[in-house]
């Protein structure tokens, strides 16, 4: 039990990367990024593409960095796959969303667009790669070190751990000191406000696109360094994502980085009596149970 | 191919698009009268079929009961698995309905599309229920001995357009009723209606449950035609998404529209197949991806250029006026 709750732990740290891209889009543009599942896929496929591809071009090295199984290739490729699809949520709302937000159509039209997005991304990752299951490295024997409690944990997702802990502080520190933090709070809470006041809601939504693609095409990448690639990742990852996103309040960062270790470790900790397939089911019981007693989620106020 | 080849294929054709406009009927209900974002059509497609299949197959006996688990098998004729269809979907928008028809709009989406995937999951993984991954067959069809069994989907044709025609008289009937008037004025602006004393939730969950029964129809209509099932078909693809394009490229709020639109977009869908045929061999494997990638780029066009459809809303539905 304590070993599923700590790889839950793993599992919700990746959510939490998603979630809280989901969250800031949520909060600042209003409308569900059903694509959002789908953006992770994209960052995990655009880092296989570069280890596979032009870093083995340009001859850099392929060994692993000791018991991790990765090295310099994958840690190259994490960036360029972050502003890769950070540059693919901007395209899409430059091309459809944001067309969109000038005919003045319904948030619920920006959703049903977003889907769309969602199957055309899948639909590339499909045409591109295939329907087989990936991995960064196949064959790689992957030994578990040993904890106390009888916890057997993999040095990767230790790494994975610290690597989000990495990127959450950034964000944290880039929300609370940079101008450009503080103008995404401010549209977050008002946008029409936030213009008044003289904020380039524009530029605000740019930077909205690239963190939360950023983020989770890292959040991609870091599930396929863990377990593996597929072209349907994302889509299973869509309820667990706003699962999170609801329970830690739409809008909320920090609520969604709470929201996606509680939804993990939920999801890791139900396998010990429940088919590991039904995992997400059990993401949308969570959903469903906070929509019933809580639908603002937990930081939210009773105003919303 | 001869001409009674040709005569077959179109047959078949329109039989698939005249069950997909059932589903466009009830989703017009939802989305296109009442503005509800339901995503999850796959799962109420799914317990459709799998309602009807569990009525009207008989309980597997003797060897064959080694190799096909389902939990009941009653036996029972064609159209009380239509019914009861109707009726197990009907409940589920019902339960499906209580937490979230109160909550942001989006909030059903969100809810379909995890409703939809859960059944998906308890259809694959639970074989006792009806027989997992590997799903049901041998469903009767209505009125089979009639005719040559090779011309058999001429009978079945004309019967999907009977209920077709017959669910479309009972929706038209009903979105000119004052019933239909307050689901427009929800869609419109939901305090507004509010405020002239109309109970919201009570009608969203009607509008709801009514569209979901007319889905429930739809799944059955289609496991009956292909007389075998199983949980692969009911992905958020075939079950969900184009049903939402067919329904946005007729016209939503105009059930002619729903029905144009099932037939125009299926019709696309299978002749994209004849162009994927003229690909190279390599690329052939991944033509069904390709169509698909077409028919979401389809969808975003029509949002950002064309959000009325082909038909667009007739605004004036009541009779006495002109």
């Amino acid at each position: 039990m304590v070993e599923l709750f700590v790889y839950g732990i793993v599992l919700g740290s990746i959510i939490s990367l998603g979630a809280i891209g989901l969250t800031l889009i949520y909060g600042i543009l209003r409308f569900a990024n059903f694509a959002h599942g789908d953006l992770m896929t994209a960052g995990a496929y655009v880092a296989l593409f570069m280890v596979t591809g032009p870093f083995s071009w340009l001859g850099i090295p392929d060994h692993t960095f000791g018991a991790l199984s990765f090295g310099w290739r994958m840690l190259l490729a994490l960036p360029v796959s972050m502003v890769a699809v950070g540059g693919l949520g901007l395209l899409f709302d430059r091309i459809v969303f944001r067309k969109l937000r000038l005919k003045g159509s319904g948030v619920v039209i920006l959703a049903m667009a977003s889907l769309g997005a969602s199957f055309i991304i899948r639909m590339l990752v499909l045409i591109l790669w295939g329907a087989d299951y990936r991995f960064y490295r196949p064959g790689l024997l992957r030994p578990a070190l040993e904890l106390p409690l009888g916890v057997k944990i993999r040095p990767d997702q230790i790494l994975i751990l610290l690597m989000v802990s990495f990127l959450v502080s950034v964000l944290h520190l880039f929300l609370q000191k940079t101008k450009m933090g503080k103008a995404m709070r401010a549209t977050a809470d008002n946008m029409d406000l936030a213009r008044i006041s003289g904020i380039d809601t524009e530029r605000v939504i740019i930077w909205t696109w690239m963190i939360g693609g950023a983020l989770a095409a890292a959040g991609g990448i870091l599930y396929g360094i863990d377990v593996q690639l597929h072209a349907g990742m994302g889509w299973n990852f869509l309820l667990p994502l706003f699962a999170a996103a609801i329970l830690g309040t739409i809008g909320n960062m920090y609520g969604a980085l709470v929201g996606g270790l509680v939804i993990g470790v939920a999801q890791q900790v139900s396998t010990a009596f429940l088919l590991p397939t039904y995992k997400p089911a059990v993401a949308f019981m969570i959903m469903i149970l906070i929509l019933i007693i809580r639908p603002q989620g937990i930081f939210g106020g009773s105003h919303s | 191919m001869e001409l009674s080849g040709i005569l077959a294929y179109l047959v078949s054709l329109a039989v698939m698009a005249g069950i997909y406009a059932v589903f466009c009927l009830g989703l017009n209900i939802q989305w296109g009268y009442t503005g509800l974002f339901n995503i999850g059509i796959a799962g109420f497609f799914c317990v459709g079929a799998y309602t009807t299949a569990l009525i009207t197959t008989p309980k597997p006996t003797g060897l064959y009961a080694q190799y096909v688990q389902q939990v009941i098998g009653l036996d029972l004729p064609f159209i009380v698995g239509i019914l009861g269809a109707a009726l197990v979907c009907g409940v589920i928008a019902f339960l499906i309905g209580i937490p979230t028809l109160k909550l942001r709009e989006d909030y059903l989406a969100i809810a379909t599309i995890g409703i939809a995937e859960t059944i998906r999951l308890i259809f694959n993984n639970e074989h006792a229920l009806a027989n997992g991954p590997r799903g049901l067959m041998g469903l009767p069809q209505p009125l089979q001995g009639l005719v040559d069994p090779r011309h058999y989907n001429y009978i079945y044709l004309t019967i999907v357009v009977i209920i077709m025609v017959v669910i479309y008289l009972l929706s038209e009937r009903a979105i000119r009723s004052p019933w239909g008037r307050v689901l427009r004025a929800i869609r419109e602006d939901e305090i507004s209606a509010a405020m002239s004393g109309k109970d919201i939730f009570k009608f969203k969950m009607q509008s709801l449950v009514f569209g979901s029964m007319i889905m429930g129809i739809g799944g059955a209509l289609y496991a009956h035609y292909t007389k075998a099932i199983s949980p692969d078909v009911f992905t958020p693809l075939y079950g969900t998404f184009i049903i939402w394009v067919m329904l946005m490229a007729g016209g939503s709020g105009n059930n002619k529209g729903a029905i144009l639109g099932a037939y125009s977009i299926w019709g696309i869908w299978i002749g994209t197949k004849f162009l994927t045929n003229l690909l190279p061999v390599t690329l052939k494997a991944r033509a069904p991806y390709i169509r698909f990638l077409l028919i979401g780029i389809l969808l975003e066009i029509i949002l950002i250029y064309r959000p009325k459809g082909l038909l667009g809303e007739e605004k004036k539905v009541s009779k006495f006026l002109d």
